[in-house]
């Protein structure tokens, strides 16, 4: 083998990386969302901000408060984010003088934050030990620690920074929101809301399947603003209707296309990414990467004849060398003279 | 004579001593991390849940480590078995970089009891690259450790088992070509799920395993590269810049092709006006490219690439340009929410650091010991 070899042989290995590169495009589509897939919608423009939903979700999950630095007795909560002991939280955009509520420009809105059950979740295709799982029926994200090796590649990888490792601990696990369902709560199970849908005093967060909040988002954005709207309270069906003036919607749905879609739905009065909202393609990042991994690892073919190709080179070359020092057995391990030569 | 031979002498020297109390200190800290968690000893948070446990000791400790595998490819694929001496010690360094890598996984990881479920079929997931990566690095490091073994073999005389081994050490060559090529590229695989949270001056999608491909490629010959100069220095061996330059050539080409890629995927994608709008990550991505480019003038001169000290530096710019890239790629170029920073703190880095001192005493004493190193004392 010359040179032109050695660099072709080079150049093919990448090659073959590269062709599955190529090809990859459309090799995993998104998931679809799940039959019976569970959804909340949070109605920015509802939103008061008053954290009832906070607080329930606490109570609900067995979480404790957290206090601010300042805070000597822990009271109340403050959670400013996420964190190991907060599953949901809302924040707040503010622009200027904060004048009126849901305006891009002197105003400010708010916005809800938990985990947005995507419909093909980041969290899920990269966690090596399925710690992190879909359910196929209704959707939900739930997380089991006891599979869980902390590699906290959910964390990195979630689009929406949700899962939270608790560092402080000295065996550490993930918290993030499991729509109330987890073993141990299991509201949904047992007929009940999820915490923060039943605190909700203005029907901001409504619970029912992805269908029916999609549909009822989109008749918002089909409403005139400034007409009067009944907006139902935890669900389409609970009979428990506020009035309101319907504000001027952002004329879009977060969640219904955003990253293959997600199980928690927005609607806002302002540009979602005022509210933190990261602007995702329609394409999952999960498919992609999946589809990437699938087409290099197809049938573990391209490995196995790899090794086929390099195995044969391999015991080829060292049965040439060993009939090269063949009568020398001292010999057996060493360079050839030329050992030192600069043809390379 | 070109019989590989321990190289004796002292193995407490101050070098040595210096050596150990890093890797003491780096003890110590591993201690404080399982007794008191990964918050006590480290700064890592939820902005940025990947550390330089992760980000150095794993990523770019691996690709450093990859030296056995451009060796084996080199004398055993492309039959030039002149670099043949170079076989036992770039499969020692490699056993021992890989070794700390698999080391510091286990380290970062939160809940590490729980380690035995990536081996278990229900639990495994196989769309994880997680997955894909941990276990062909587990398995490679056996198949390092077998390769590494005739030197040992051959120190205890166990001549049989040396011969046996030998006859089917075609077979892991070549499984040591393939697990590499496998979770080298995944390594690039690792940020596509992260899609836009990954700055587009290093999300290239479908072609970062490529990317991760040719840059551990690049850092192995380089650590080859770096190595032979070191032992030259430290074990006062005969130099072997001559047998060293004649890897310049794979090496050029190597970065002629990495550049390549790199500035067509920047321009094909209309993302390499990125490089231009004034910002940490355009300082932080032409350092990069400055680092892969310059080799290049040392590489490319028959008469530079002779000149051992122009090698070495050489050889040090891509060593830099093969990590820049990855902490690049991995940390730097993460998006994360308002409100989080991270440097690594002082137990952090002296892990880091105390394990790679580690790395370099076992190297120290296992060469003085055993017939790793062939070339011939300097006279
Ligand atoms: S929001 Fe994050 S944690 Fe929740 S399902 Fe999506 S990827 Fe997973
Ligand atoms: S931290 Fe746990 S849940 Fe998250 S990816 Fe790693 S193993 Fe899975
Ligand atoms: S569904 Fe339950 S866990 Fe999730 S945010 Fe609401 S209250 Fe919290």
């Amino acid at each position: 083998m010359n040179r032109r070899d050695f660099l072709k042989g080079m150049a093919g290995g990448a090659g073959a990386v590269a062709a599955g590169g190529a090809s990859s495009a459309e090799a995993r589509p998104n998931r679809e969302p799940a039959p019976e897939a569970v959804a909340m919608l949070f109605d920015s423009t509802l939103c008061v901000g008053c954290k009832a939903c906070v607080t329930k979700c606490k109570t609900v999950n067995g979480m404790p408060p957290e206090t601010r630095a300042d805070e000597t007795l822990p009271l109340w909560d403050s959670a400013p984010g996420l964190s190991a002991k907060t599953l949901n939280v809302i924040q707040a955009y503010t622009d200027g003088t904060a004048e009126v509520k849901d305006r891009e420009t002197d105003g400010f809105a708010f916005v809800k934050r938990n985990c947005m059950h995507c419909v093909d979740p980041g969290c899920v295709s990269v966690c090596p030990v399925s710690a992190m799982t879909k359910d196929a029926n209704n959707g939900i994200v739930f997380y089991d620690a006891d599979a869980c090796i902390g590699c906290r590649y959910c964390v990195y990888a979630c689009p929406y920074d949700v899962p939270q490792f608790d560092y402080a601990s000295s065996y550490g696990a993930i918290s993030k929101c499991q729509f109330c369902n987890q073993q141990g709560v299991e509201r949904l199970d047992h007929g009940l809301l999820p915490g923060c849908v039943e605190a909700c005093p203005t029907g901001a967060t409504l619970f029912g399947t992805r269908e029916e909040m999609l549909a009822e988002a989109r008749r918002r954005l089909a409403l005139t603003p400034g007409s009067e709207y009944q907006y139902p309270r935890e669900t389409l069906d609970a009979g428990l209707e506020v009035p309101s003036t319907v504000p001027a919607y952002y004329p879009k749905i977060y969640g219904e296309e955003q990253g293959g879609g997600t199980q928690v739905l927005h609607l806002s009065g302002v540009a979602f990414d005022k509210l933190g909202l990261p602007i995702l393609p329609e394409r999952s990042f999960a498919s992609r990467s999946e589809g990437l991994l699938h087409t290099i690892y197809k049938g573990m073919f391209a490995p196995v004849a790899l090794f086929a190709g390099v195995a044969w080179f391999a015991r080829r070359n060292l049965q040439r060398q060993a009939q090269e020092h063949a009568g020398d057995p001292a010999e057996a391990d060493s360079p050839r003279d030329d050992a030192h030569d600069d043809r390379g | 004579m070109h019989r590989a031979h321990p190289i004796g002498g002292r193995l407490v020297t101050p070098f040595t001593t210096l050596l150990a109390l890093l890797s003491l200190i780096a003890l110590w800290v591993l201690a404080q991390r399982f007794v008191h968690g990964l918050g006590a000893v480290t700064h890592l948070n939820n902005g940025y849940p990947w550390g330089i446990w992760v980000v150095f000791d794993v990523v770019v400790v691996t690709g450093l480590a990859c030296g056995g595998y451009v060796v084996a490819f080199s004398v055993y694929v492309a039959n030039r078995f002149q670099y043949h001496p170079l076989v036992r010690p770039a499969m020692l360094a490699s056993l021992l970089g890989y070794g700390l890598g698999g080391l510091g996984a286990v380290v970062d990881m939160g809940r590490y009891l729980n380690v035995y479920n990536l081996v278990l079929p229900g639990q495994m997931n196989f769309t994880s690259v997680m997955l894909e990566v941990a276990l062909c690095v587990a398995i490679y490091i056996l198949v390092l450790t077998v390769e590494a073994s005739p030197a040992f073999l051959e120190r205890f005389r166990l001549h049989r088992h040396q011969r046996k081994l030998e006859r089917v050490m075609f077979v892991f060559i070549a499984l040591g070509l393939v697990l590499p090529t496998m979770h080298q590229s995944s390594l690039g695989t690792l940020l596509v799920v992260l899609g836009n949270q990954i700055a587009p001056l290093w999300q290239s999608y479908e072609l970062m395993p490529l990317l991760a491909l040719l840059s551990a490629a690049i850092m192995g010959f380089s650590i080859l590269l770096f190595e032979g100069f070191f032992s030259q220095l430290g074990f006062r061996r005969a130099s072997e810049a001559p047998l060293l330059a004649a890897f310049a050539r794979p090496v050029a080409w190597l970065l002629v092709v990495w550049l390549v890629v790199r500035f067509a995927e920047l321009t094909l994608r209309g993302k390499l006006g990125y490089a231009f709008v004034p910002s940490g990550l355009a300082a932080a991505f032409w350092l990069e490219t400055l680092l892969f480019a310059l080799p290049l003038w040392v590489l490319l001169s028959p008469q530079r690439r002779r000149r051992a000290h122009l090698l070495l530096v050489a050889a040090v710019a891509m060593i830099l340009a093969g990590a820049v890239y990855r902490v690049n790629a991995f940390l730097i170029a993460y998006a994360t929410p308002e409100g989080y920073h991270y440097f690594p703190s002082a137990t952090e880095l002296s892990l880091t650091i105390g394990l790679v001192a580690l790395k370099i005493l076992v190297f120290i004493i296992v060469v003085k010991r055993f017939p790793i190193i062939s070339a011939p004392a300097r006279s």
